[in-house]
């Protein structure tokens, strides 16, 4: 499913988005960045409370087009510049973790 | 700035080429400054000073003695001393002590910042006993960069034709270095993600480029939270992708228990960045054919990581 998809069904916020109709197929619920390296899949939106610019670096490297920022965590600037020059999207929502992962899992489940 | 000093900064700021910024990384100060100077004694004149710029044609003169550097007379400072009448002072009186200075093991990438954040025309360059070696001004970058730009592409033409009929893949030889800082967290996975762009540019299987952008990324992570600064450095030939992190940090007491999954030394404050999750070493091993470490308590850490490479796909004419 796209991005646009992604966060209509599920309620989130899009606070940067550089390509609405980019896929996504996966997701991955972790706040450890090696964690994230070592098995976060390509294509997956990275759910997390790490909101700070290594995440955005982390992403790029695993191939994650986006990283969902959850409990409406503030996203700072130098995040988002970062996310801008690396054409990684950052997306927000009220919701836990949990909640957050349920949601898109079923959205993705519903979708495949 | 000069377009070439003006690249190369957009390099150093995350805006290719990558050719130039791999160059004016792996380039110290010392490779590009002026050692043979020209310098007066804090006695001498402010006409002299004036002399001595009109004769060498330079535009900044360094006052020191026996190797101790006290300031620096620009071509301003001699204008003004016209204008107000003291030109025979002596240049102790009227030369610039405020001054910011570069160390001569910098690398080329650092003094780049200087340039452009400071505007000035020229550094004086120390080394670590703080004695003045040299001086750098944007001429010196731009015919160092000349120099080494025509090395580079001499060496690429002579590597490919040693090499007649041999699998292109193979023939692929890269060579970088970046230097890692303690605590940069600004910078923390540029080099990582730079390696990633060169093999994708030069089209290598994407499994491949996540092996090598993990071991290289949890190496240069490594070096910044753990070590006191060190190099990251990366080879392709052969068909075999080296990536090496070298640092003159604390070493490490336990190798086997820190390549283990989950042990860590990182602080709270590392932690709260997301690092520090203790999986650093064994990543690095798990993504690796060949993988070695060797440290010693007090001296430093080299972790080596070899991952082989298929050939890329060749297109068919």
């Amino acid at each position: 499913m796209t991005l646009q998809q992604v966060m209509d069904t599920c309620g989130i916020e899009g606070v940067f988005v550089p390509d609405a109709q980019a896929a996504v197929t996966a997701a991955y619920t972790s706040d450890l960045l090696s964690d994230v390296m070592a098995h976060c899949p390509d294509g997956a939106v990275l759910i997390t409370v790490q909101n700070h610019k290594n995440t955005v670096a982390v992403c790029t490297l695993v191939g994650a087009p986006a990283i969902l920022v959850v409990h409406n965590r503030e996203i700072p600037a130098e995040m988002s510049d970062v996310a801008r020059r690396e054409g990684v999207a950052l997306l927000r929502t009220a919701d836990d973790q949990f909640a957050a992962s349920c949601k898109i899992a079923a959205a993705l489940a519903k979708n495949s | 700035m000069s377009d070439a000093i003006q690249k190369a900064t957009d390099a150093a700021t995350g805006n290719e080429p990558l050719v130039l910024l791999e160059l004016i990384q792996r380039l110290k100060v010392r490779d590009v400054m002026t050692s043979k100077l020209v310098t007066v004694s804090r006695s001498d004149t402010m006409h002299a000073v004036q002399e001595l710029m009109r004769q060498m044609k330079i535009s900044g003169v360094p006052v020191e003695e026996n190797g101790r550097f006290f300031g620096l007379v620009s071509i301003d400072d001699i204008i003004r001393a016209l204008g107000g009448g003291y030109i025979n002072d002596a240049c102790s009186k009227h030369m610039t002590t405020k001054l910011v200075v570069l160390e001569d093991d910098m690398p080329l990438s650092f003094a780049l910042r200087y340039f452009d954040r400071y505007r000035y025309g020229r550094f004086p360059v120390l080394n670590r006993d703080q004695h003045l070696v040299g001086i750098i001004c944007q001429r010196d970058i731009n015919r160092a960069l000349l120099v080494e730009l025509t090395n580079e592409l001499n060496r690429i033409e002579s590597v490919s034709s040693h090499m007649p009929g041999a699998d292109m893949a193979y023939s692929i030889y890269v060579l970088r270095e970046f230097p890692i800082c303690k605590y940069d967290f600004e910078n923390a996975g540029k080099a990582a993600n730079q390696i990633k762009q060169v093999l994708q540019e030069k089209k290598f299987p994407p499994k491949v480029i996540r092996r090598i952008a993990v071991a290289a990324y949890e190496l240069e992570i490594n070096l910044c939270v753990h070590s006191d600064g060190g190099v990251l450095s990366w080879q392709i030939s052969n068909g075999r992708a080296e990536i090496i992190a070298r640092d003159a940090g604390p070493g490490i007491e336990d190798v086997e228990w820190a390549c283990r999954d989950g042990t860590s030394t990182a602080n709270e404050w590392i932690r709260s960045l997301g690092f520090g999750a203790g999986m650093g070493l064994a990543n690095v091993k798990r993504v690796s054919d060949e993988f070695e470490i060797t440290s010693k308590k007090g001296s430093g850490t080299t972790v080596k990581s070899v991952i082989n490479i298929a050939a890329p796909e060749l297109s068919v004419s």
